[in-house]
């Protein structure tokens, strides 16, 4: 896959191939470049700032959290709107922070690691992009309409959400205009890898973040359009009379919970499947060593994706369904396990007899590994029904998902930012700052999170703004760890910002292990347009 | 699957219309909530955001449309069409699937718990049966028979099915004549089918006392049947251009997956309305 | 099996983080199981937190020792191998057995927490917007179970600094549910509003109550004790103040409470119990049903009834929570005709959050309506009589 024998290495900057209708190579200039563009580096780059701008204003709120759960006590906040934080922090965090950040991503690499010129809608493409702005205004103007922000968890569950206000529309719809971006941007994807590969690029030669994606793209498509459905369904329980979770006309709470949860569990996949993509790009560039398992890599992540639609009633252990329910839940769940591990392993193998070095992408790499492995873990003792029942809706799985979402997706697409900067924006970032950036998360993440799972083993519920005050001394830890933690992502912004202005020009193939087309086919700093003509893959 | 890049990769030139598609839904969803919330000057942001996306949608199918004619998309872009549809089509499959969803578990397993010995203690009176609209002071009421207009609608539907098929053969044969007969003929079946699915509505409300509000029975009658109406009402908007464009001389009997994918989503509709005829209906 | 060991294991390591944890609150464990499932529970979390542990030590252990040998300042060359079926086989089927022997013991429990057959006794349990109502189906008793911890205690915004905490802070209650040991009791779990969660950690039952649903649970408690929870599913503003306290008795006792219970019904706040400080020569109402009550004894009572039944709702101001919770203050309802406020509070508004309060007493609700007319901006000057709530419950 790393050879290819094309012409021009220097970069398609002089190439005429392409249509006639337009003919300019850089990009148009003023603030229209952005709005109106149909480039896929653009729009990558589009959807990575807006994510980031989400995870600021997602972790402030966090940090609102944390401030309140400080001390025991209320010091800060009405619980009305301590409900509200958590809540939109969730919404925020999921739809506004992760998910854009892997579709940025996608933007900036599928296009490049399969030799293609550009998406193959690239107008929907920023389509996509657009849709999410309206998204994020309604999201975050809830707070300012009367009653407050959606207070009811990120899960939305009936009949609380019935009992809100005004807030709960605009969340609602927020969701449907997310969901309409999601599946564009998924069709987009799965047809730009299905159709637009360069003469050569096989299936089974694509890199594996490209598969990672493709896999991704499915799931959203698949469980987007439900949960539009069961949002749609509550906004007709609000508005216009429909019995759809309400037992009085013969519905049930319950159903609104299958329906959601079965979106629910492959979202959380559509959260982490990138991001097992983006460290296997990165393992085996530091190791300098292929990708140990490239195959059973591919057949994992597909089973991962299988199995995520038949395990959605774990989150609903304690609803009292019936024994053979939660049975079968539990060994779908503990089934994922397998899987997994296959890809724990095989990244651990691929790091064996390497030839290491550990510059930051490296290191937020091995971060990820062993946080998202306890997270795993974690996951696996709630999947087991007797102690969910005693964990379930606890800060154990508060604890739990953070350390698959934060350490797990967050972790990885940091380091996939300090992989790819410097071919995206040609500049080398620095490497000190980065480092430190590693080690105060890593001190900061586990401080906050880590004690969480004692809490929710002594029976600490999640989303309450007081606790009792046996709680007290590792809820203060918590919150310090969460306040380490969020300002060193200052540290990352002001790194990318000043390697962006002012960076140290970075060479076509900074890491020497990397081989996927972007290194090995494009010059550093790229051209506006690449592959206009493709690259022959043997 | 194995296909591969061929060079003259189309550069679509930037484009204004998202921008404005994002700018019509904002206005749209907040007039909705305004509205739905009973301020009445939602109305104005919603109109905003209709005329908007409306304009939008004429924008961009229009440029679409002129690319397309002017022999700027390959092969390769025709395939991507193709899958662009498919997966869209897959996922409107799914939208429905969530409403399915709801009437396999209300009828399977809410409607029976509710009736069941534990649920005594709450709802002493209420036995399940199907069809129902719960046990708190239920309303008398009727659901639809199957074999009245629901049947002539599954005719109507299966026969508008055969007639995009003959249009498009017609239109692979470069007969042009019978191309516009039978999609005229498809559009008149879709509008007819509206019209009697509207007529059923009527007879619910006003003779069958079966509304939106009548407990589960209700919410997901409606739901179901009137998401599919407004796919209906879709596939012949969509029809309806085709129709237009067919008349302006548009499509080769080798380029016409404009015409394809509507007639797809057309086949798609009627699937679905199989399932609710079977499902919804019937049993 | 396998288990047993790692049991003894656990119980080793936990004396020991326990001891190191003893000055402090540093609980890093399940509480103390106090019925045959929680224990089950207890042994299961740790077994299966054994096993990962062991898995976790192997795995990192291995991808350590590669981080330290086979880095390149160490000298390391890369070699190029990238594919061995066999250990892929392998690390494929050794997780799967794994998985086998931790389901096993799981898949007992379960069936076991399910069957609620053969219960001695039940209580039906129905969570309100933000207090829980028990229900002994066989013995008679039904109650209200409120937050006991003081408001004084909670608030500390605004600069107020907040009276000292209780021991029990958040986690007591007025009226405890009481059980007898060693007896198999069934929980009846609904909800009259939103999903709650009854959640008692110690003894292994978190269930959610769900509106229109009757979902069941059982415990047997083996150890007379206190046992303390919480509601476990966000249900609205006042989610983290609904705690759940659970006192086992022996059978003795608890025949005593049982009795004493009965006379007392109902035994949630009256105006007495709500009013310590009562303005003098206000006599306890329920002595007297028939008793005329002034305007101003029936407000002054009503306001100390108002902020403990109503105010988490309709706020202290009486204005609410709109739109959510409808202001008081200058309701239709509230300063209307007297029939729709009576009939608003004791039939509550279905399918809303206002659930009914017909189990309050007849002078209580006559009290709290009758502040309710006639404060804030509300100047209807009636004095609604306990004996008027009495006629609009028939
Ligand atoms: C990126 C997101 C992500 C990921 C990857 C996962 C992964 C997993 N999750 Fe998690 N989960 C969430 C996000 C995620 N989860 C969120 C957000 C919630 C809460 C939602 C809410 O309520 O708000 C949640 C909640 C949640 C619950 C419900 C808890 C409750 O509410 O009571 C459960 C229960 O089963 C669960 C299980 C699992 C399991 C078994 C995995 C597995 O995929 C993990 C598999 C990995 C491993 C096991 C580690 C590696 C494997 C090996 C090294 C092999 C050897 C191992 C063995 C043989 C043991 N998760
Ligand atoms: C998807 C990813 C994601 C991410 C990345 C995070 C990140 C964080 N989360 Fe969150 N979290 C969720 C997803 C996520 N979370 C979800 C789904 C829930 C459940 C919601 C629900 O219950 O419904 C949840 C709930 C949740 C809770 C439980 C709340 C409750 O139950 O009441 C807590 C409490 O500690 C918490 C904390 C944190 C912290 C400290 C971070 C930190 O990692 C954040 C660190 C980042 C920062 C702090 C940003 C830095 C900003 C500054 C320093 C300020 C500078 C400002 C400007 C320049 C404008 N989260
Ligand atoms: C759990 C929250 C909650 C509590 C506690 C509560 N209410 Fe309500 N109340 C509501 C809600 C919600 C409504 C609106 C119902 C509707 O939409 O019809 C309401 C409506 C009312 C109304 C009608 C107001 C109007 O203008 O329509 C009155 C009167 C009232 N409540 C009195 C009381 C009294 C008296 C108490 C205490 C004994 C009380 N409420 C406790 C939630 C609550
Ligand atoms: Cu009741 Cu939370
Ligand atoms: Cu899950």
């Amino acid at each position: 896959m790393s050879t290819a024998s094309h012409t021009h290495v220097s970069g398609a900057l002089d190439d005429h191939g392409h249509a006639e209708a337009h003919d300019h190579h850089g990009p148009p200039a003023g603030f229209t470049r952005w709005m109106y563009t149909t480039n896929h580096k653009d729009i990558g780059t589009m959807y990575l700032w807006f994510a980031f701008f989400m995870f600021l204003l997602g972790g402030t709120m966090a940090l609102g959290i944390r401030a309140e759960l400080f001390k025991p006590g209320l010091q800060f906040f009405d619980p009305e709107f301590f409900n509200s934080l958590t809540t939109v922090h969730g919404l925020v965090m999921v739809f506004g922070a992760i998910m854009p950040a892997f579709v940025g991503f996608a933007n900036w690499l599928v296009p490049l690691q399969i030799g293609s010129a550009d998406m193959a809608f690239p107008r929907m493409n920023n389509w996509s992009f657009w849709l999410l702005i309206p998204a994020a205004l309604l999201l975050i103007g809830s707070f300012f309409v009367p009653g407050g922000a959606a207070a009811s968890g990120w899960t939305l569950y009936p009949p609380l959400v019935i009992q809100q206000g005004i807030s709960v529309d605009m969340t609602i719809l927020a969701v449907h205009i997310l969901g309409a971006s999601s599946i564009m941007g998924s069709i987009n994807i799965i047809t730009t890898i299905l159709n637009m590969r360069a003469p050569g690029m096989t299936l089974m030669k694509m890199p594996l973040f490209v598969w990672t994606w493709l896999i991704t793209a499915y799931l959203l498509i698949a469980v987007m359009p439900v949960l539009a459905g069961a949002v749609t369904m509550l906004l007709t329980d609000r508005h216009f009379g429909t019995s759809f979770f309400n037992a009085a006309g013969g519905g049930d709470p319950t159903m609104f919970l299958h329906i959601f949860w079965f979106f629910g569990h492959p979202e959380v996949y559509i959260m982490i499947l990138p991001a097992f993509g983006i460290i296997s790009q990165i393992l085996p560039a530091f190791a300098r060593k292929p990708l140990f398992g490239y195959a059973s890599m591919v057949y994992a992540t597909a089973s991962i994706a299988i199995l995520s639609f038949i395990v959605w009633g774990h989150h609903m252990f304690t609803v009292g369904m019936p024994a053979a329910g939660n049975l079968f839940f539990m060994y779908a769940t503990m089934l994922i396990a397998v899987p997994t591990g296959v890809k724990v392993f095989n990244w651990i193998a691929t790091m064996w007899k390497g030839e290491m070095t550990f510059e930051t992408p490296m290191l937020f790499a091995i971060g990820f590994l062993c946080l998202f492995t306890i997270g795993g873990f974690s996951g696996l003792v709630l999947a087991i029904v007797p102690v969910d029942i005693t964990l379930h809706n606890t800060y154990y799985v508060v604890a739990h998902f953070h350390y698959v979402l934060v350490s797990g997706a967050l972790f990885a697409i940091i380091a996939g930012i300090y992989f790819w900067l410097p071919k995206w924006s040609g500049k080398m970032y620095n490497e000190g700052l980065g480092k430190l950036h590693f080690w105060l998360s890593m001190i900061g993440f586990n401080l906050a999170f880590f004690p969480q799972h004692f809490l929710g083993l002594a029976g600490m519920p999640r989303r309450i703004p007081d606790y009792a005050l046996q709680f007290a001394e590792w809820n203060m830890w918590s919150s310090i760890g969460a306040f380490i933690f969020g300002f060193s992502q200052l540290i990352f912004l002001y790194n990318v910002i000043a390697t962006i202005r002012s960076g140290k020009p970075a060479e076509q193939k900074q890491w020497e292990g990397a081989d996927s087309l972007e290194w090995t086919h494009l010059p550093t700093p790229m051209p506006y347009h690449t592959f206009v003509t493709p690259p022959i893959v043997r | 699957m194995e296909q591969t890049q061929p060079t003259g990769y189309y550069f679509a030139p930037p484009s204004h219309w998202p921008v404005v598609g994002s700018i019509a839904l904002f206005f749209m969803a907040s007039g909705g909530v305004l509205l739905m919330n009973s301020y009445g000057v939602g109305w104005i942001p919603f109109g905003i955001g209709i005329f908007t996306l409306v304009y939008m949608l004429f924008g961009w199918f229009g440029t679409v449309i002129r690319e397309s004619e002017g022999g700027l998309f390959n092969a390769q872009v025709d395939h991507s069409f193709r899958w662009a549809m498919s997966w869209f089509i897959f996922s409107e499959v799914m939208f429905f699937a969530a409403f399915f969803g709801a009437l396999w578990y209300a009828r399977q397993y809410s409607v029976p718990w509710l009736g069941d010995l534990d649920n005594k203690l709450l709802w002493p009176d209420f036995a399940a049966h199907w069809p129902t609209a719960g046990p708190y002071r239920p309303p008398e009421f009727s659901a639809m028979h199957a074999w009245g207009i629901p049947a002539i609608n599954t005719l109507l539907l299966l026969s508008s099915g055969v007639t995009v098929t003959w249009a498009h053969w017609a239109l692979k044969k470069g007969d042009r004549s019978n191309l516009i007969f039978g999609l005229a003929l498809t559009i008149i079946l879709g509008v007819t089918f509206i019209t009697l699915q509207a007529i059923e509505y009527g007879h619910a409300y006003s003779e069958l006392n079966l509304k939106l509000s009548t407990g589960v029975f209700g919410s997901t009658f409606f739901m179901l049947t009137g998401f599919h109406g407004f796919h209906v009402t879709l596939g012949v908007t969509m029809l309806i251009v085709i129709l237009f464009r067919s008349v302006a001389g548009h499509f080769k009997p080798d380029h016409h997956f404009g015409f394809e994918a509507v007639s797809w989503y057309w086949h798609f509709v009627d699937v679905v309305w199989l399932l609710l005829f079977v499902f919804v209906y019937w049993l | 099996m396998l288990l047993k060991h790692l049991r003894a294991l656990s119980v080793l390591a936990t004396t020991f983080v326990a001891s190191l944890a003893a000055h402090a609150d540093y609980h890093v464990d399940i509480l103390p199981p106090v019925t045959p499932v929680s224990r089950e529970i207890y042994n299961l979390h740790f077994g299966i937190l054994w096993v990962c542990v062991v898995i976790f030590v192997i795995v990192f252990g291995a991808m350590f020792w590669s981080v330290f040998k086979h880095r390149r300042s160490a000298g390391a060359k890369a070699s190029q191998f990238h594919e061995n079926t066999t250990v892929e086989v392998i690390w494929t089927i050794v997780p799967f057995i794994i998985l086998i022997g931790m389901a096993y013991p799981a898949t007992q429990t379960v069936l076991n927490m399910k069957d609620t057959s053969n219960a001695d006794m039940s209580i039906k349990v129905t969570a309100y917007q933000w207090k829980w109502e028990y229900d002994y189906q066989q013995d008679g008793v039904k109650f209200l179970s409120n937050l006991a911890t003081p408001r004084d205690q909670i608030e500390e915004r605004d600069g107020k600094v907040g009276a000292p905490k209780n021991e029990n802070y958040l986690l007591e209650v007025d009226n405890p549910l009481v059980v007898p040991v060693g007896k198999k009791v069934r929980l009846l779990i609904t909800s009259n509003d939103v999903i709650h969660g009854w959640y008692v950690p110690q003894l292994g039952i978190n269930q959610y109550g769900i509106p229109g649903f009757i979902k069941d649970a059982w415990f047997e408690i083996d150890k007379a004790g206190t046992y303390r929870g919480q509601c476990s599913q966000i249900c609205g503003k006042e989610h983290g103040y609904m705690p759940i306290v659970v006192v086992a008795k022996s059978p003795e006792e608890y025949a005593a409470w049982v009795k004493d219970a009965k006379a007392k019904m109902p035994p949630p706040a009256t105006v007495a119990a709500a009013t310590p400080e009562a303005p003098a020569g206000a006599t306890p109402p329920a002595a007297d049903p028939n008793k005329k009550w002034t305007l101003d004894e029936l407000k002054s009572a009503g306001e100390k009834l108002y902020a403990a039944n109503c105010s988490a709702c309709h706020q202290p101001t009486g204005k609410g929570m709109p739109p959510a919770f409808p202001a008081l203050d200058g309701s239709k309802v509230a300063t209307g005709p007297k029939a729709a406020h009576l009939a608003t509070v004791l039939k509550g508004r279905p399918g809303t959050a206002m659930a009914p309060f017909a189990q309050l007493a007849d002078a209580d609700l006559a009290a709290i309506i009758t502040y309710e007319r006639n404060a804030w901006g509300n100047h209807t000057g009636e004095a609604i009589q306990p004996a008027e709530i009495a006629a609009a419950r028939k």
